[in-house]
C-alpha cells in the first residue's frame, strides 16, 4: 500500500485528459484558463490575442490602402477644397459648431492609421507571433518536456503582453499617436503636447518588451535544461533551433529598447533633454539606440519562421533535411550578425565611413540566409512532395522570402539606397520579408500543427484556396510597390501625383484579395473547430516528438517520458520505403530494417 | 527497505515537524530539485545579462555626451563629493559580502547567521538610498542642479551642464531603483527565513536575490569612478 502511495508522484494515469477539456462549469473553465500555467493553454491564449490584434492591424492597413485608392487632394479652391472620398472626418469648429473638412485633418487620420498598423503589427503581432504562440505550445512538446522551465513566469508574460497591448490600443483609440512605429525624436517628443497618448504608446512598447524578455529567457532555459533523455543539441528539431536563436536575441536586444523607451518617456515627462538638441541632446543617438534593438528584432521576427519552414519542408517532402547543422548554425550566425548591422537604417544621417562599414556588414546577413534557402531547396529535390496546405505555404515562403531577401541588397548598397531610401521600395521590401516571411510561416506552422493543437482536421481544399488568394493578393499588393518606389513614391504620404494612381489602385485591389484570403482562412479554422473531423495522432507522418502525444495533447503532454529513438528528420532510416503518412504509426525497428532490406 | 526509504522521502514534504525548506516540493516538470535549482540559476544569469544591457544604454549615453561635452562633464563631476560616493561604495561592498555569506549560511544551515546577514544587507541597501537622497540628490536639486529643462543653477560654468545632470540623474536614479528592488527581494528572503524556508536542500531564492544584489553592486562600482572620480 505504501509503495503505491509513494509512486503516485510519478504515476500519470489521471493526467490523460486532453488539455482542452473544461473544468466543470463555464465560470470554472474561465478561471482555469485565466490562471493556467500550462504552456499549451498559454500558447492558445497567445494565439488568440495575436490573431485578434492581427485583425485590428489588418483593418488599419486596408483603410490605409483604401485611402490611397482615391487620396486626399487639395483642389483649386484653396486649402478648404479637399477631394478624396475617405477620411473627410473633419474637425469640429467650437466657435461655429460646424464640422470643417481640411487636408490637415484627413492627413492626420491617415498618419494615425498607418501608425496603428505599424505599431500593432510589429510590437504585438510579428515579434511575439510565432515564438509566443506556436513556440509556447510546441517547444516543450518537441523537447519531450512536460512544460517550459518557468510556467508561472510564462503566465506572467502573457498578462504583461495583454497589458502592453491594451495600453497600445488605448493610446491609438484615444486618437493621438501619429509618430509611426519608430517614435523618432524630436517628432515623438514634441507632438501631441498636453496629452499622454504618445507616452502611453511608448510605455506599451516598453511593457511588451518585458513580455518578450521573459518569454525569451524562459525558452533559453527550457532548451538548455529540459531536453528529453538522449536528446543532444543536434537531435533537436530545427524549429527548436529557430526559437532558441530568437530567444537569445530577445534576451540580449530587448533591454536596449527598454532603456531607450524609458529615456524617451523621461524626455517627454521630465524633459531631461537627452534626445533634444535644444537642451544639448542628440536625436540621432535615439536612432542608434532604437535600431540597435529594432534591427536584431527583425531576426526575432524571421528566425522562428525559418524554423517552421525547415520542419514543414522536411516533413511534407518526406526527406531528411539537407544540411541540418548548416541550418542550425545559420540561425545562430544570423543572430550574431543581427547585432552589428543596425547602422544601415541611418545611411542618410551618418558619416560616409560609418555608412561604408555598415553597408559591408549588412551584406554578411545574406550569407547565412542564402545557406538556409539553398538547403530548403536541396531538401525538396527528389523528395516525395505532398502539396498539403502547410507545404503550399512553405513554397510561398520560399518564393516571397527570396524576393524580399534579394531586394534587400539594393538597400544595403549605399549608392542605390540613397535613391530608394524611405520610398515604397523599402515598404515593399520589408513586407516581403515580414509578411511574406513571418506571417506566411505562421500560417504554414498553424496549418501544420493545427490537427495537433486542437485535435480537429480542416478542409484542405478550402485552406488551399485561401493560400492561393493570399499568395496572389500579396504579390499584387506589394510587387506593384517596388515599381512605385523606384519611381520615387515616398512612404507615409496620404497623397501622391496622378502618375502613381494606377499603381496605387492595383495595389489596393490586391490588398482586398489578400484580406479575402485571410477571411477565408478564418472561416476554415472556425469550421474545423465546430465541425472538423477528429484528427489522427500523426496525420503527416512526422518524426518529431510532439506527434507522439495525443491529438490534442493530454494535460501533461505525454503519458510516459518519451525517449528519443531516431533523429527529427530520419525519414530514410526510421520509415520503411514507400510508406505514406496514412500508414502511421511506425512499426518497430526490426520490421523497418526487414522492409528496407527487402526493397 | 528501499521502499520505506522512498516513502520516507516523499512523506517529508507533508511532515509539519520538519523545517520548511525540507518540505519544499520541486515543480513537477523537473526530474530533480537539483535540476530545478540549475534552471532557476541559469534564468537569473540570463536576466542579469539583460540588466547589464539595460545599463549599457546609459553607459553609452554617458560616453557619447562626455565625448561631445568634455568641459561640462569634467566640470560637472567636480560638483559631486567623492566622500559620499566613496562611503556608499563601501556600504555596497559590505552588503555584497553579507549577501554572499548569507548564501553560504543557507548551504550550511546556519539559520541565525542567515537571518542576520540578510538583514544587514537590507539595512545597507536602505542606508545607500538614504545617503543618496538626503546628502546628494536633495542639496543638489535645491540649488538648481537639475536635469535638462529643470536646470536652474545660476553659476554654471558651461552651457551644456544640464546634459551632465541629465545623465547623472538618469543613471544613478535607475540604479537607485534597482537598489530598492534588490533590497525588496532580500527583505522577502529575510521574512521567509524567519520560517526556516531556506536550508541546504533548498535556497534558490537566496542565491538568486544575492546574484541580483551583486549585479546592483557591480553597476555602482562602474558608476562611481565614471561620475565621481574622472574629471
Amino acid at each position: 500500500m505504501t509503495t503505491l502511495n509513494a509512486g503516485s508522484h510519478g504515476d500519470h494515469d489521471h493526467h490523460e485528459v486532453p488539455y482542452l477539456v473544461g473544468k466543470g462549469g463555464v465560470w470554472a473553465t474561465i478561471v482555469d484558463w485565466a490562471t493556467t500555467v500550462d504552456h499549451k493553454k498559454l500558447g492558445v491564449m497567445y494565439l488568440t490575442a495575436i490573431l485578434a490584434l492581427f485583425a485590428i492591424g489588418g483593418v488599419a492597413a486596408l483603410m490605409v490602402r483604401t485611402e490611397l485608392l482615391d487620396p486626399i487632394r487639395t483642389g483649386p479652391g484653396g486649402p478648404d477644397d479637399v477631394h478624396g472620398w475617405m477620411f473627410n472626418v473633419g474637425q469640429l469648429d467650437e466657435a461655429t459648431g460646424e464640422r470643417k473638412y481640411t487636408a490637415a485633418t484627413a492627413n492626420n487620420t491617415y498618419n494615425r492609421l498607418f501608425t496603428m498598423h505599424g505599431a500593432i503589427m510589429v510590437f504585438m503581432v510579428i515579434v511575439p507571433g510565432i515564438p509566443a504562440s506556436l513556440g509556447n505550445f510546441f517547444l516543450p512538446l518537441m523537447l519531450g518536456a512536460k512544460d517550459v522551465a518557468f510556467p508561472r513566469l510564462n503566465l506572467l508574460s502573457w498578462y504583461v503582453y495583454v497589458t502592453g497591448s491594451i495600453f497600445g490600443v488605448l493610446a491609438i483609440a484615444l486618437n493621438g499617436v501619429d509618430t509611426g512605429w519608430t517614435f523618432y525624436t524630436p517628432y515623438s517628443t514634441t507632438t501631441d503636447v498636453g496629452h499622454w497618448r504618445v507616452v502611453y504608446m511608448i510605455l506599451a512598447a516598453f511593457i511588451l518588451g518585458f513580455s518578450s524578455i521573459l518569454t525569451g529567457l524562459n525558452f533559453v532555459v527550457t532548451v538548455h535544461k529540459l531536453r528529453a533523455p538522449g536528446m543532444g543539441w543536434f537531435d533537436m528539431p530545427l524549429f527548436v533551433w529557430g526559437i532558441y536563436a530568437t530567444a537569445v536575441i530577445q534576451v540580449l536586444a530587448t533591454p536596449v529598447i527598454g532603456i531607450t523607451l524609458l529615456l524617451l518617456v523621461f524626455e517627454r515627462v521630465f524633459r531631461v533633454g537627452i534626445f533634444d538638441p535644444s537642451l544639448g541632446g542628440d536625436p540621432v543617438l535615439y536612432q542608434h539606440f532604437f535600431w540597435f534593438y529594432s534591427h536584431p528584432v527583425v531576426y526575432v521576427m524571421i528566425l522562428p519562421g525559418m524554423g517552421v519552414i525547415s520542419d514543414v519542408i522536411a516533413v511534407h517532402s518526406r526527406k531528411p533535411i539537407f544540411g541540418y547543422r548548416a541550418i542550425a548554425f545559420a540561425s545562430l550566425g544570423i543572430a550574431g550578425v543581427a547585432f552589428i548591422v543596425w547602422g544601415h537604417h541611418m545611411f542618410a544621417s551618418m558619416s560616409e565611413v560609418g555608412s561604408v562599414v555598415f553597408s559591408a556588414l549588412t551584406f554578411l546577413v545574406a550569407i547565412p540566409t542564402a545557406v538556409k534557402i539553398f538547403n530548403w531547396i536541396a531538401t525538396l529535390y527528389k523528395g516525395s512532395i505532398a502539396l498539403t496546405t502547410p507545404m503550399l505555404y512553405a513554397l510561398v515562403f520560399l518564393f516571397l522570402f527570396a524576393i524580399g531577401g534579394l531586394t534587400g541588397l539594393p538597400l544595403a548598397t549605399l549608392a542605390s539606397d540613397l535613391h530608394l531610401h524611405d520610398s515604397y521600395f523599402v515598404v515593399a521590401h520589408f513586407h516581403y520579408v515580414m509578411f511574406g516571411g513571418t506571417i506566411i510561416a505562421l500560417l504554414a506552422g498553424l496549418h501544420h500543427w493545427w490537427p495537433k493543437m486542437f485535435g480537429k482536421e480542416y478542409s484542405v481544399l478550402w485552406a488551399n484556396i485561401g493560400c492561393l488568394l493570399v499568395f496572389v493578393g500579396f504579390n499584387v499588393t506589394f510587387f506593384t510597390q517596388f515599381f512605385m518606389g523606384t519611381q520615387g513614391m515616398p512612404r507615409r504620404y496620404a497623397s501622391y501625383p496622378d502618375e502613381f494612381q494606377l499603381y496605387h489602385q492595383i495595389s489596393t485591389y490586391g490588398s482586398y484579395v489578400l484580406g479575402a484570403g485571410f477571411f477565408l482562412h478564418l472561416l476554415v479554422f472556425i469550421h474545423s473547430l465546430v465541425a472538423g473531423e477528429r484528427a489522427k495522432e500523426n496525420p503527416w507522418g512526422a518524426l518529431t516528438l510532439e506527434w507522439e502525444a495525443t491529438s490534442p495533447p493530454s494535460e501533461h503532454n505525454f503519458a510516459h517520458q518519451p525517449m528519443l529513438k531516431h533523429g527529427p528528420y530520419d525519414f530514410d532510416l526510421a520509415v520503411p520505403p514507400y510508406w505514406k503518412a496514412s500508414d502511421w504509426p511506425l512499426p518497430d525497428k526490426a520490421e523497418v530494417e526487414r522492409v528496407r532490406l527487402s526493397h | 527497505m528501499s521502499t520505506i526509504q522512498a516513502d520516507h522521502d516523499h512523506g517529508r514534504h507533508d511532515d509539519p515537524s520538519r523545517p520548511l525548506y525540507e518540505r519544499y516540493k520541486h515543480a513537477h516538470h523537473f526530474v530533480t530539485a537539483d535540476e530545478e535549482f540549475d534552471a532557476c540559476k541559469t534564468g537569473m544569469w540570463l536576466f542579469l545579462a539583460t540588466e547589464v544591457l539595460l545599463f549599457a544604454g546609459l553607459f553609452m549615453a554617458y560616453t557619447y555626451f562626455r565625448w561631445r561635452y568634455p568641459e561640462a562633464f569634467a566640470n560637472g563631476s567636480q560638483y559631486l563629493d567623492w566622500r559620499w560616493g566613496g562611503l556608499n561604495t563601501v556600504i555596497l561592498l559590505i552588503s555584497s559580502y553579507t549577501a554572499a555569506t548569507a548564501v553560504r549560511n543557507a548551504q550550511l544551515n546556519e539559520q541565525a547567521a542567515l537571518r542576520r546577514n540578510l538583514l544587514i544587507t537590507v539595512v545597507c541597501g536602505l542606508l545607500f538610498i538614504g545617503i543618496k537622497f538626503v546628502f546628494e540628490y536633495g542639496p543638489k536639486w535645491s540649488v538648481g542642479k537639475r536635469p535638462g529643462a529643470w536646470f536652474s543653477y545660476p553659476f554654471a560654468h558651461d552651457p551644456s551642464e544640464p546634459m551632465w545632470w541629465s545623465v547623472y540623474y538618469c543613471a544613478t536614479g535607475i540604479h537607485a531603483l534597482h537598489v530598492v528592488i534588490g533590497a525588496g527581494l532580500l527583505l522577502w528572503c529575510y521574512r521567509r527565513s524567519l520560517k526556516q524556508a531556506y536550508g541546504p536542500t533548498h535556497y534558490t531564492m537566496v542565491e538568486n536575490s544575492a546574484l541580483y544584489w551583486h549585479l546592483v553592486d557591480l553597476i555602482w562600482i562602474f558608476l562611481f569612478p565614471l561620475l565621481y572620480l574622472i574629471h
